[in-house]
């Protein structure tokens, strides 16, 4: 079918991308390989939105066979395309913000000597995220998940004579695949007792009751390992700020709008599984909050630019988890939209301030940006806005109903929220302030470098800041009487739909989001006296004390992991080669081989050499023989 | 001819005596050092057991037992050549015949 | 006949390889192993198309009494063994052309006569023809480490040796009961006699401590490591690509059929014993610094699971580990082959002392890090399939033992990425500053398998059909 073949491209378009770049990139211009690689990801989007438009007339989910992977006894596993309503979205953020990112980079990355490279990873990467979102089984989406991971690991290493940055690297990889476990496993779950790895069967046939619930625990707790490993929550988040390693576009695309998010779109993918365990639910609403809050204390203590945006990302993640948590799939989605518009804008932003700066991440060398940069300077501050929950933005009416939702579950969860959503307010403000306001801290040599970006830059941002500023659309909330539009659009996909809107009362909700509005800008005017006001500067590392010196150490969990884990690995290793392996196993084989050398050594005493004896031996024996018979017989 | 006397030696005495013959033999081959000597033992062990066929061969009234006996006498001869040959090698090469000094096997 | 001349093709090469000349020997090495592999290639497409109508077996008289035959036969498993022998036998050959080799025509000439015994082993259907080829395939590679290994291979070669012969003899003795109480080696004889409990004990212990220690299966494993860093890279490749299989294939072809209740007896222990393998071998590799020895390490976790899979005995397993062993054949032998490339350029396998060879070999490094994928098991390379369907037999069998199979995704990405990391990334030193990228023939020795990795990843359907029914039989054997 030919139109089969067009929605085929989208996903292949980046594939082709990767080869041209990584096959005949050295060969072509630079601007030919941006140009080839910017395209493959942007003519995918205008495909994928003719069947946007289709599934909004209400035309029916795209889903084909490619051909079948393998088939063993009754299980099967094909390739097989699926687009409905989740993925069309999925696909249009990673499309539409990825091509976004793809102009910037050009622009970004322009003299790199491993440009070329840089390209073909980052269509590698579109190809892989694409795979994950519009595989029609889990195990099609594995491809992408790991894919993913893969990529991030090359991108995150892109720089890869710096050992420090191939570490961190190689931490995403290995902690994605502790995740990864995870899913594997609560994959076999689905796999031996669905009989299937296809969301449209395994779906029926959980709806027919194909797992009881104590399995569907097991399995969706597995299966949410593995989310935690991709999305950075509790307990395998240590990697994403250090993946702040890579360069800052891919940041935006990978660390912050798409890859990070798989988490959430396995879990909504998976709904009628995890409505099915009440218990996993309460897991992830838990380690959502709890993950919020701890990045967000740690956000409040960095003086890394980029930092400060991973420790937000993981953060906002885990909000999105909360959602999830509470049963509110399309809240999470909702989330998911607006934070990859945000969020991508922050990090094209701070990937704006730090090719300004000459490569300098450092907050307090900052200030005053504001005047050399103005378009950076609006749209972060959109940005900053629509993090921080403050009407009109997109931010807010995402955010909004993620607490809204939690208020109904447990008012706890709601008022951890709301400490969240103000720490993020006011590190987002000082981040803000200390970079773009007072006056400019830096060397003089990086002054006079300062300039506001090119227009390939530059427009990215205006484009994501304007998306920003208006997604709040897609879900407005109940008590302004408009259809929420993603709630409509979604409701096939979540299969106890009803769940998704708040059943709170109109005075209840205008209160809930007056209390988060007045929050947040009590949030950003602290923010505002403290850092503009009294132009304080955070203080070098060494000199923190008390909390904000625990924030600013993240609390000690690398040096607990490196304790608990990482040390062990190497000394078990160490101890099973030298001790187990060398001295024990070997030893007995080695013990095996040393008697049967002993007794041999015993033996050949015999063997005196001297005529005399052997012929005296014979004599004896022959003796013994005859008289043995003589004596037997 | 007149070997009446060896009629008067009855099977049992011959059988005595090749084992008296052989049993020196033995003996002389176990204790001494001295090839020669030991070679020596050797022919006295053979010749014993050439006696012992001699003597079936005449108390059976078959003369197979005597043709076995020239037989072996002349492949004796011949072993004899081969054995001195090689002694008088032993000795050039290490001014001795003491067969302890070939212990060479032992590595 | 179309069998008996797949047999005797890689012993003609030998002897022309013996009788050329040192300089012209791995040519003619490469050109005998080639036209093996095509002769292979041809059975396989008979096979794929029209098996009905053509002989796929021969049958001998060897020796009257005892009732002895010279049986070779192939079905889809012999198959899949011949084509991952007479496929990397041209690649391993090829992987020399770049160096030099003393005396190289009895090198190759060993090579090939390897290959000839691996491909007997692999045809044998009787129990004698088995045991004479998997002895003479011994003798070939026992000289090839001993006479071009490290200096200080002697000791190595010499336990491995009587390491792998205690093992075989074992084997003999079980071949005898066998013969005591069928009167015939003949597989389809022995598929049908029926032994009581004590007997099942005892011909499963010899052949498995012979498999095993082939494999090798944790605790027979310690051979290994050392004869695998000793031995020259060619040899390393025989060993670990192909030579293991042997015991594998033993395991599928030789036990479960024959002994199914001291399977079912000796499964529970044999699958642990596999799995943890999977997680030592994966574990030990991680602190490793000489690459061979890691890829040693590493390939001890991988035929873990491999025999784990096994010894489920369900169709997902022995599906899974007739494609991991081809795909685990070609992965070690393209990583072996990389840790050959770096040795040739700097004299060292020491991770220590390197670094920086991407920046200088930007070829090298690319087919490196596709082959670690492979090994690793990432989607769509050709390990992957094979991992998953093993995994999950050892999950359906226990589940716990399921989860510490997974494991080695996880360790396999710490020993590989570690090692990748020190060889290949960060700043040239002074040893890989003046790293060459590839030559022509390492070029083509690499892409082969690069190409391997990923059409078995996406595409391994064809291998698959070709083994189920293979599988589907012995499964039936061993349910009775």
């Amino acid at each position: 079918m030919p139109s089969n073949n067009l929605y085929l491209a989208v996903v292949v378009l980046p594939l082709i991308g990767f080869f041209v770049s990584a096959l005949f990139g050295k060969n072509l211009s630079k601007k030919v390989v941006g140009l080839i690689a910017s395209s493959v990801i942007i003519i995918p989007f205008f495909i994928i939105l003719k069947a946007f438009i289709g599934l909004l007339n209400g035309g029916e989910m795209i889903h084909f066979y490619l051909f079948k992977w393998f088939a063993v006894g009754h299980y099967s596993v094909n390739f097989g395309i699926q687009i409905d309503q989740l993925s069309v979205l999925m696909v249009m953020l990673i499309t539409g913000v990825g091509s976004l990112i793809h102009l910037y980079s050009i622009s970004y990355m322009h003299d790199d000597e491993n440009y070329s490279n840089y390209f073909s990873y980052l269509n590698l990467f579109v190809f892989f995220m694409l795979v994950l979102v519009m595989s029609d089984n889990y195990l099609g989406m594995y491809i992408g998940w790991e894919g993913v991971a893969l990529t991030s690991y090359l991108l995150i290493g892109f720089w890869f004579k710096n050992h420090e940055y191939n570490d961190a690297a190689k931490k995403a990889f290995v902690m994605n695949r502790v995740g990864d476990l995870g899913f594997l496993v609560g994959m076999f779950f689905v796999f031996y007792y669905t009989g299937s790895l296809e969301f449209t069967k395994v779906n029926a046939a959980l709806g027919m009751g194909a797992m009881v619930p104590p399995l569907a625990f097991i399995a969706s707790a597995a299966m949410f390992l593995g989310a935690t490993g991709k999305s950075a929550q509790i307990p395998l988040f240590t990697w994403l700020p250090d993946a702040m390693a890579g360069p800052t576009p891919v940041s935006a695309l990978i660390h912050a709008a798409t890859m990070v998010t798989a988490g959430i779109y396995l879990i909504f993918r998976s709904n009628a599984l995890f409505s099915l365990a009440p218990d996993t639910l309460n897991i992830i609403a838990i380690i959502g909050i709890a993950t919020a809050l701890y990045a967000a204390l740690v956000g409040l203590a960095q003086n890394d630019i980029k930092k400060v945006l991973a420790y937000s990302t993981v953060s906002q993640l885990g909000l999105m988890f909360l959602a999830v948590g509470v049963g509110a799939y399309t809240t999470a989605l909702f989330h998911v939209l607006t934070h990859g518009f945000f969020k991508a804008l922050l990090f094209l932003g701070s990937g704006s301030v730090i090719h300004a700066m000459g490569g300098n991440q450092d907050i307090r060398e900052m200030g005053g940006l504001k005047k050399y940069m103005p378009i950076t300077y609006a749209t972060f501050l959109i940005g900053s806005l629509a993090i921080s929950g403050i009407p009109p933005f997109s931010g807010f009416f995402s955010k909004d109903e993620i607490l809204a939702m939690a208020f109904q579950q447990n008012i706890v969860l709601w008022v951890l929220g709301v400490a969240v959503s103000m720490m993020t307010a006011f590190y987002m403000f000082r981040l803000l302030f200390l970079t773009f306001s007072g006056e400019f801290r830096g060397s003089s040599q990086e002054k006079s470098h300062l300039h506001e970006s090119p227009l390939l830059m530059t427009v990215p941002l205006i484009v994501l800041a304007v998306l920003s500023a208006i997604a709040g659309l897609l879900g407005l909330p109940a008590v302004f009487h408009a259809p929420h539009f993603l709630n409509n659009f979604l409701s096939p996909i979540v299969v106890h739909s009803g769940e998704g809107h708040p059943h709170l009362n109109a005075s209840t909700e205008y209160m809930l989001m007056a209390i988060a509005t007045v929050s947040g800008i009590i949030s950003i005017g602290l923010a505002y006296t403290k850092y503009v006001s009294k132009k304080s500067i955070p203080s070098v590392d060494t000199l923190y004390t008390g909390l904000s010196k625990w924030a600013n150490r993240k609390f000690y969990i690398d040096e607990i992991y490196d304790f608990l884990f990482v040390r062990p690995v190497k000394w078990v290793s160490d101890f099973l080669f030298r001790v187990v392996d060398k001295l024990l196993v070997d030893g007995i084989v080695e013990l095996s081989g040393k008697v049967s050398i002993l007794t041999g050594n015993v033996i050949r005493s015999l063997q005196t050499g001297q005529t005399s004896f052997y012929i005296l031996a014979m004599v004896l024996s022959i003796c013994f023989i005859i008289g043995y018979y003589l004596i037997g017989i | 001819m007149d070997i009446e006397i060896l009629n008067g030696v009855s099977v049992q005495q011959y059988l005595w005596l090749t084992v008296i013959l052989f049993s020196i033999g033995v003996l002389g081959v176990l204790s001494r050092k001295n090839a020669i000597i030991i070679f020596m033992s050797v022919e006295l062990m053979l010749n014993s057991v050439n006696l012992l066929l001699v003597v079936f061969s005449k108390m059976h009234a078959d003369t197979l037992g005597q043709v076995f006996v020239f037989f072996s006498m002349s492949v004796a001869a011949a072993e004899v050549a081969v054995g001195l040959a090689i002694l008088v090698m032993m000795y050039r090469n290490t001014k001795s015949i003491n067969i302890d000094i070939l212990s060479k096997i032992k590595e | 006949m179309l069998v008996l001349t797949l047999l005797i093709l890689p012993f003609v090469g030998a002897l022309l390889t013996a009788l050329a000349g040192n300089r012209s020997a791995n040519k003619i090495a490469l050109l005998s192993t080639i036209s093996t592999l095509l002769y292979t290639l041809k059975l396989y497409f008979d096979f794929s198309s029209n098996a009905a109508q053509m002989d796929w077996s021969f049958n001998a008289q060897w020796l009257v009494e005892p009732n002895i035959l010279f049986g070779l036969s192939i079905d889809g498993l012999s198959l899949l063994m011949l084509i991952l022998t007479n496929l990397l036998t041209p690649i391993i050959v090829l992987s020399g052309l770049g160096s030099t080799t003393q005396n190289s025509r009895t090198f190759y000439s060993l090579i090939l006569a390897m290959q000839g015994a691996m491909n007997g082993v692999f045809l044998a259907n009787e129990g004698f023809t088995f045991y004479v080829f998997w002895e003479l395939s011994l003798i070939p590679i026992y000289f090839i480490a001993l006479l071009w290994g490290r200096d200080y291979t002697q000791k190595i070669t010499f336990k491995f040796f009587v390491y792998t012969l205690a093992g075989s003899l074992l084997m003999l003795i079980s071949m005898i009961v066998l013969y005591l109480m069928a009167g015939s080696l003949q597989l389809k004889h022995l598929h049908h006699l029926s032994i009581n409990g004590i007997g099942q004990t005892i011909v499963f212990l010899g052949f498995f401590l012979a498999f095993a220690i082939k494999v090798p299966v944790v605790p027979f494993h310690t051979w290994q490591a050392d004869t695998y860093t000793a031995a020259p890279t060619q040899g390393t490749m025989l060993l670990s690509g192909l030579m293991l299989k042997m015991g594998l294939y033993g395991f599928i072809r030789w036990l479960i059929p024959i002994v199914p209740l001291a399977i079912v007896q000796f499964a529970p222990t044999i699958i642990t014993l596999g799995i943890i393998g999977v997680v030592y071998g994966a574990w030990i590799a991680i602190q490793q610094d000489d690459i061979k020895r890691l890829f040693a390490y590493s390939s001890l976790s991988h035929v873990g699971l491999i025999t784990a899979g096994i010894f489920t005995v369900n169709t997902m397993g022995l599906t899974g580990a007739s494609i991991q062993m081809l795909a685990h054949g070609i992965n070690v032998v393209g990583l072996f082959f990389a840790a050959e490339v770096i040795f040739r350029r700097t004299g060292t396998y020491d991770l220590s002392a390197l670094g920086g060879i991407r920046s200088k070999a930007p070829w090298f490094s690319t087919y490196f890090f596709i082959l670690l994928l492979g090994s690793i098991g990432l989607p769509l390379t050709n390990a992957f399939v094979g991992e998953f369907m093993l995994i999950f037999s050892v999950w359906q069998y226990n589940s716990a033992l399921g989860v510490f199979a997974g494991l080695t995704i996880i360790l396999a990405a710490v020993y590989m990425l570690r090692m990748f990391q020190r060889a290949m990334l960060g700043n040239a030193n002074t040893v890989t500053t003046d790293f060459q990228d590839l030559d022509l023939s390492e070029h083509l020795t690499f892409i082969p398998l690069i190409i391997l990795v990923f059409v078995l990843g996406v595409y391994p359907m064809p291998i698959i059909e070709m083994v189920e029914p293979v599988i589907q039989q012995i499964i039936q054997l061993a349910a009775i």
